[in-house]
């Protein structure tokens, strides 16, 4: 006893340990705070003086010359493409891994982490593998008439193939926690397989489908490494907007003039669609009072 | 009321129980099917593809490959980046972790959304990030320059740019883990006596370890796998500022395939050892916290 009240007279003693007490908790709060200033605040704060800084009519002016509207809308198609079929085939694939017992589940469960290792570049490399022209596979779609490399089919498969998991592990922990309970009360009511997931499982599972399917967008709209050896990056047909942007970078290291503006626009503009995601991500999944409650 | 109606409804009943009976056997092993085929379709089916023209050349041109100077010294810069950002977003991101989880201030849920806003920014968009901060006619480009510091189109800006990218896979992964923890054990450790730091490093270590580990796996493989940020900052100087990912990428883009197939199974093997890692410290903290 004697022990524990001395420790509380040490100055600054066990009061810093209490959460409420704000007092010293200043220096680690300091530090954490300056280090997202540092890493995060400043190269988002450089990006939005440089792409909004000079009014919004600079920023339709450039985004109005060759091929960036192109390039803007691709990107906005594929991704909403990509969030919405990920949407659903991530969501099934949680249900399988969740409800239903098999050999290989495990597997099956790791396997669809492997974007979340595996580097960008490589799964775009894997992609033009196997559907290239050059392999068997790519060889008799093309036979058939099926393009998928160098066309919008490759970043199509790219996009999926590295937003995959962001679904699957949005949804895996909602639904490991529903109980099954429900949905076999459900059926023994006489509900069917669709309806017992359309008016049971779904309700409880659409904000994390939601939060991972705008995780999915976020991450489509951005997504370079896995694009730019799949897509071809034609101009006004398979360029997409990052590859754009870093193709008007790179012009900048062999003197041509014109491109930082241009990329700084197109940026400020994925830029603020991606910040926009996050805050609507945000909302969703804290499920508070936001207007996207669900 | 007749006897016939009183009959019907166990009949249809049955009936109904059978149908259920199979659908139920059909529903599932359809469903199964079509998850299976997409993800042998999305991921398997590359993934093999990869293996097989990456051996097919044979040992030969593997060791060709990798006897190269510029292969080795790619794969030294992919190693180098790599240590310093875990290192970095290890400790900078326990710190905010904790700062998250136990502390309340006004302006809290912004905080938190920042730590996300790296996974939603395109990577090519934080190169850019970097140009404007530190390239030609940048905000701190006159410091660095008088004191004769290169941070563009050198090692610096690319080690700052996988930073950015890699920030929130800790931060994410320890938070909830210290949030299920609560304080008890702590204060219990710091009302017998310990100091800080031994709280720190005896009691809420241990505690969020598995996590820990996850979340770092998770920065390791984002961080070797970085190019489109790493491609606006570094230049890809040849030998110089050539990472493993920009390898490849000049490998494809000066049709020596062999090569950029060959690199990119390396990266893919090693992806796969650190996903193996990943799912051991995943399961290890599912088992922690129930």
């Amino acid at each position: 006893m004697a022990d524990a009240a001395i420790h509380t007279q040490r100055p600054g003693g066990r009061a810093r340990f209490r959460p409420g007490a704000a007092a010293g908790r200043w220096p680690l709060r300091g530090v954490a705070l300056l280090y997202l200033a540092l890493f995060i605040l400043l190269p988002v704060a450089a990006i939005i003086q440089r792409g909004y800084g000079t009014g919004l009519g600079n920023l339709t002016g450039a985004l109005s010359s060759f091929g960036a509207w192109n390039a803007i809308k691709l990107t906005l198609i594929l991704a909403v493409l990509t969030a919405i079929i990920n949407g659903c085939f991530g969501t099934l694939l949680a249900y399988v891994l969740v409800r239903f017992r098999f050999p290989g589940r495990s597997l099956l469960s790791t396997v669809v982490d492997l974007p979340f290792a595996v580097p960008t570049l490589v799964a775009g490399v894997m992609l033009s593998a196997l559907y290239g022209p050059g392999s068997a596979v790519g060889g008799w779609l093309e036979q058939h008439g099926i393009q998928i490399v160098d066309a919008v089919p490759g970043i199509l498969l790219a996009l999926l193939f590295v937003t995959l998991p962001l679904v699957v592990r949005s949804v895996q922990p909602v639904l490991l926690e529903l109980d099954p309970a429900e949905e076999e009360a459900a059926r023994v009511l006489g509900a069917g397989q669709w309806t017992t997931f359309r008016k049971v499982v779904f309700p409880a599972l659409r904000p994390a489908i939601t939060a991972g399917s705008l995780q999915a967008l976020a991450r489509a709209l951005g997504e370079f490494g896995a694009v730019v050896l799949v897509a071809g990056n034609i101009p006004n047909k398979t360029l997409t907007a990052p590859v754009f942007i870093s193709q008007l970078l790179n012009q900048t290291s062999y003197g041509a003039s014109g491109g930082p503006d241009q990329a700084a626009a197109v940026s400020a503009l994925l830029f603020g669609l991606a910040f926009v995601i996050v805050v609507i991500t945000e909302k969703v999944s804290s499920r508070g009072s936001g207007w996207l409650k669900a | 009321m007749s006897a016939t109606e009183t009959r019907q409804p166990p009949a249809s009943t049955q009936d109904a129980g059978q149908r259920r009976t199979s659908r139920r056997r059909l529903g599932p092993g359809v469903l199964l099917a079509l998850a299976l085929a997409y993800v042998l379709v999305l991921l398997l089916g590359p993934l093999a593809g990869i293996i097989y023209y990456a051996f097919k050349s044979g040992f030969g041109v593997i060791g060709q490959t990798f006897a190269q100077p510029d292969v080795q010294h790619a794969f030294l810069l992919t190693f180098i980046i790599m240590a310093i950002t875990v290192i970095v977003n290890t400790i900078f991101g326990v710190l905010v972790a904790l700062v998250l989880a136990r502390d309340r201030f006004p302006g809290k849920r912004l905080v938190s959304a920042l730590v996300d806003l790296p996974l939603a920014v395109s990577p090519v968009i934080v190169g850019l990030m970097a140009v404007l901060l530190f390239g030609r006619g940048g905000w701190f480009e006159p410091f660095f320059a008088a004191r004769g510091i290169q941070i563009i189109f050198a090692v610096p800006s690319m080690v700052l740019v996988t930073i950015f990218i890699s920030i929130p896979f800790v931060i994410r992964e320890v938070v909830p883990v210290l949030q299920e923890l609560g304080l008890e054990e702590e204060q219990a450790a710091w009302t017998l006596g310990a100091s800080k730091a031994q709280t720190f490093f005896r009691v809420t270590l241990p505690n969020i370890r598995w996590g820990l580990l996850y979340g770092i796996a998770l920065s390791a493989a984002r961080a070797i796998g970085e190019v489109g940020a790493v491609l606006i900052v570094s230049g890809a100087i040849q030998g110089q500022t050539e990472t493993a990912t920009l390898f490849i990428l000049r490998a494809f883009d000066q049709f020596q395939d062999q090569q950029g197939y060959i690199v990119a199974v390396t990266l893919a093997l090693f992806s796969i050892l650190l996903l193996i890692g990943i799912e051991i410290f995943k399961r290890k903290r599912i088992r922690e916290a129930r």
